[in-house]
């Protein structure tokens, strides 16, 4: 394996933005804004796909991106721009401040207090200075997919393996004299096989993935390769089910889609504009008392951590809800000053938008169970290990979605399903919440063990 | 008038352009382009009454491939100068293996799109903000005036303006103007402690007359408006297999999931789809003729010419039943050895070609639509819908209705909550009974994922009668 290290040049391009961005906002403040704040962003990406043994395609590519957001009175826009010559940069401003005149008055638009601003900056370990070649990065990849073919005779074709790697930094400024940078890294493997019934010659395809922001931390492309197979070959032979009301084992993955549904919910943005289920709820119980769920920006080396947040407020740790009882909505400046709160610390902020609200590391805390204990006390059920399709409304919770897995008799996984509905009220479904794994794991910034819904209406035959 | 679009406009010269695709052209390389890119985009939106947001973002690069057999290397930059494009020339020529020793590609022939489907004139696409901020003002106004409950109005104007230029290693240096517009309306509704949303959009590649013509904008209101009010009386959606009948329009997204992406030709070539190996086979009853074609005018899947300079076409997918061909771009069509579609489609510089959609439709049939829900004893009528999804390989596909309701004898009765229906491609079209003679297109607000990748779509549907398919609500 080769591997090396970046060059020496990170700190001074961080000092050159920083010039930059005070360039900027000293040209804002001449164009008439009252505050402003900016974000730049660059990175490397690299990107390769094997299929069938063989590379089917490699991406390279630099990229850097800046974004402005002016204030003018109580009246904003956001601008953002790939071009940073002088000219460009001050057509930006001109522009921006153009359109800020051009909308209406806001009472609550503006930064957040000055005193609120982040004063600590760690670095979260979300950063790896591993700078791997590129026949390196193929060979993760083919072994994957090679890992995949080996498992199984009946993994017959395969939608490929790609392995990513990323690295980028954040530089974000404000009128207030904040100043905050990051630096992070991702890399990833994921492979996806084909597996073919040789009787009916019906597929199934599935996939398995891994994400670290370290490249020693990712699991071997063999161990990734072999539970994409064996994902793939469990679903040969899924037929229908008569519909009828079961109860509902979702699988870690799915059980985080679950989670991210809450995430939705209880983000500012949906509250203030009453285009949520779970309006009001701040002290009531929402869910089964079974649940508590955290929001933490500040764990070492998390895929969703974060020195500071869009706005430069620190990150930190928010009990969102504690055994059922909604304790926190998850805010940024604008949203909890509709609501009449604080911020929470979550203000997201893509460049080139204006801050929404978004999780850091939310995560369900786990119970005792082993997801096969879950399952064994399943006479008759459904264990859901894919979703499809976008059947939610977030205005009152009504679920329904495209479900395939595995139907549970009498606590064992008799055979696969698919071609099924599964469907109820998602504020329903929190308080009926039965049983929690012990098998949380951190794949994305959304995270859950295993759980259980005492029971969900499925639609098959 | 569309103007052929010079490189120069990216301040590249034609000899630049030519220089790295030399570059690029080494043996064992099939096929080499350059992708030039600049897109300015620019939004307003408005909610609880007021026009609080503007946005614009800028962009402009170039993408930089070559593909060797089954192998494609990519490249991309925001820096346009000759010392980018050659290092993203040697990036992209890293998977042919072998060495530089340049040989000259043809000089263009191909130099312009044949056909203008969208002129709108720069002036008219560069619309004041203050109009926008009056346009969403008078939509607000409107949807609170149909109905006290509605209590709040989000919606947003979104334009992009996008140029492009393709040099490809074939003979093609061609140019086009591509504009994008929608008008988007949500409205939430409230009676008591039942809230209920509704929305409803259009838009194409038009300019920002065409959201004033009649009223348009106040009518896209009412839609917003009525649909939230209609939701609040919902009842509970049914569960289990039942007939379906379809409203025209926009639930032609059901052929968009169920066999569009099924036919797209980079799955049937790595054979992972449904649909592989199924030409010339039956996959839908013989009252369903479908078609993906890119050259309406002004529609929003529409495009001069694809992403690698090919112009659109009309291609019959399904043929009174029979499938007939799979969609195409050039490193498919090449492998495969079928005609080239046109459909090579990318989101931006920074993506990569991939056989897309365009326009997706079934052509009208002889029914008429008042006779299709008559026959009908009890099952579904769906007339709006939210988004998609399907598995390729399976062929499993949902879409989720957010308006419709409950026939009872051959008669529309009560509005029923959003369900998602699930069915398999293959199949679905093959329990296609009843065509009706509306064909309707969409109203132009279709977005199509792929592979992570957005890309612009219409679709379109006459009102049908599927015999059979699984809703999932929650009532049996």
């Amino acid at each position: 394996m080769h591997q090396g290290q970046r060059g020496t040049e990170p700190a001074t391009i961080t000092n050159g933005y920083g010039q930059l961005a005070a360039n900027v906002l000293a040209r804002a403040k001449a164009c008439g804004a009252t505050e402003a704040d900016i974000v730049v962003a660059d990175g490397e990406t690299f990107s390769v796909q094997v299929r069938v043994g063989t590379v089917d395609r490699l991406t390279k590519a630099r990229e850097k991106r800046l974004g402005l957001r002016v204030f003018i009175g109580k009246r904003s826009a956001t601008t953002s721009t790939s071009d940073f010559s002088q000219d460009s940069l001050e057509r930006l401003v001109a522009d921006t401040c153009t359109l800020a005149r051009a909308v209406v008055e806001d009472d609550v638009s503006g930064l957040p207090d000055a005193a609120q601003m982040a004063t600590d900056q760690p670095g979260l370990d979300l950063y790896d200075e591993t700078v791997l070649d590129t026949e390196t990065q193929i060979d993760w990849a083919k072994r994957g997919e090679a890992a995949a073919f080996a498992t199984d005779p009946r993994i017959t074709n395969s939608e490929g393996a790609e392995f990513d790697s990323s690295s980028g930094r954040v530089v974000l400024a404000n009128s207030h004299g904040f100043v905050g940078s990051y630096k992070s890294s991702n890399f990833s493997l994921s492979v996806s096989p084909i597996a073919t019934e040789s009787t009916t010659g019906a597929m199934q395809r599935d996939a398995w993935y891994e994400v670290q922001r370290k490249f020693a931390r990712l699991a071997s492309a063999e161990s990734i390769g072999q539970k994409a197979a064996e994902r793939a070959v469990r679903r040969l032979g899924a037929r229908k089910v008569a519909t009828k009301r079961v109860p509902v084992v979702f699988d870690q993955e799915m059980a985080g889609s679950l989670l991210a549904n809450l995430c939705g919910a209880i983000s500012g943005y949906g509250l203030y504009k009453r285009a949520s289920f779970l309006l009001d709820q701040l002290g009531q119980t929402i869910a089964s008392d079974l649940m508590t769920v955290y929001d933490d920006g500040r764990m070492a080396g998390g895929l969703g951590s974060r020195p500071f947040d869009g706005e430069g407020l620190a990150t930190r740790k928010n009990t969102i809800v504690e055994r059922g009882v909604l304790r926190s909505y998850l805010l940024d400046t604008y949203s909890g000053r509709k609501l009449g709160l604080p911020s929470t610390g979550n203000a997201s902020r893509s460049v080139g938008e204006s801050p929404s609200v978004g999780p850091t590391n939310f995560y369900l805390v786990p119970g005792l169970k082993s997801a096969q204990e879950i399952i064994g006390s399943v006479k008759e059920g459904l264990y859901v290990t894919e979703l499809i399709g976008f059947g939610i409304n977030m205005v009152t919770g009504d679920y329904s979605r495209g479900a395939s897995g595995f139907w549970i008799e009498n606590g064992e996984l008799a055979y696969p399903v698919e071609e099924i509905t599964i469907a109820g009220n998602l504020k329903q479904m929190f308080k009926d919440v039965e049983v929690i794994g012990s098998d949380l794991v951190f794949r994305g910034r959304i995270a859950s063990p295993t759980l259980k819904i005492s029971e969900l209406m499925v639609a098959g035959n | 008038m569309l103007e052929p679009v010079q490189l120069a406009k990216f301040g590249v010269t034609e000899l630049e352009a030519q220089h790295a695709l030399d570059r690029l052209n080494v043996r064992d390389i099939d096929y080499a382009d350059l992708y030039f890119e600049s897109r300015t985009s620019e939004s307003v939106s408005m909610e609880e009454g007021i026009v609080k947001r503007a946005a614009k973002s800028v962009s402009q690069g170039v993408g930089v491939r070559a593909t060797a057999g089954e192998k494609t290397g990519f490249a991309y930059s925001d820096e346009l100068t000759k010392k980018d494009l050659e290092i993203a020339a040697d990036t992209a020529r890293y998977i042919a293996n072998s060495p530089q020793g340049a040989s000259p590609v043809p000089v263009p022939t191909q130099r312009r799109p044949t056909r203008d489907l969208y002129p709108i004139e720069r002036a008219k696409a560069e619309v004041a903000t203050a109009d926008r901020v009056a346009l969403l003002n008078a939509i607000d106004a409107e949807a609170r005036r149909y109905d006290p409950r509605i209590k709040n109005v989000m919606a947003s104007f979104n334009t992009e303006y996008k140029v492009v230029a393709v040099a490809t290693s074939d003979g093609t240096l061609v140019g086009d103007i591509q504009p994008l517009s929608r008008l988007q309306i949500t409205c939430i509704a409230e009676d008591g402690d039942n809230r209920q949303a509704g929305s409803f959009g259009g838009g194409g590649r038009v300019g920002f007359e065409y959201y004033l013509e009649d009223n348009r904008h106040l009518s896209y209101a009412r839609e917003a408006a009525r649909e939230a009010i209609l939701n609040l009386s919902a009842v509970d959606a049914p569960a289990g297999v039942m007939p379906v009948v379809l409203a025209g329009g926009w639930p032609g997204i059901l052929l968009h999931e169920a066999i569009g992406h099924g036919l797209e030709a980079d799955f049937n070539r790595k054979k992972t789809s449904a649909f592989s190996s199924l030409i010339g086979k039956r996959v839908a009853s013989d009252v369903c003729t479908i078609v993906d074609d890119g050259t309406l005018p002004f529609r929003r899947g529409s495009l001069n010419m694809d992403d690698e300079g090919t112009p659109t076409s009309c291609t019959t997918l399904i043929e009174k039943g029979i499938l007939r061909r799979y969609i195409t771009d050039k490193l498919n069509a090449r492998l495969m050895g079928i005609p080239l579609t046109g459909n090579g489609r990318r989101e931006n510089y920074q993506s990569v070609v991939l056989p897309r959609m365009t326009n997706t439709f079934m052509l009208a049939g002889e029914s008429d639509p008042q006779d299709i829900i008559r026959s009908v004893k009890k099952g579904l009528y769906a007339v709006s819908f939210g988004g998609g999804q399907v598995d390729i390989t399976n062929g499993k596909f949902v879409f989720s209705a957010s308006e419709a309701y409950l026939i009872e004898d051959g008669q529309i009765t009560k509005p029923v909550k959003g369900a998602t229906l699930i069915g398999s491609g293959p199949e679905i079209l093959t329990k296609v009974s009843m065509v009706g003679h509306d064909l309707k297109l969409d109203n132009g607000i279709g977005t199509c994922g792929k592979d992570g990748q957005s890309v612009p779509v219409g679709v379109g549907l006459p009102t049908i009668k599927i015999d059979e398919i699984t809703v999932g609500g929650t009532q049996r």
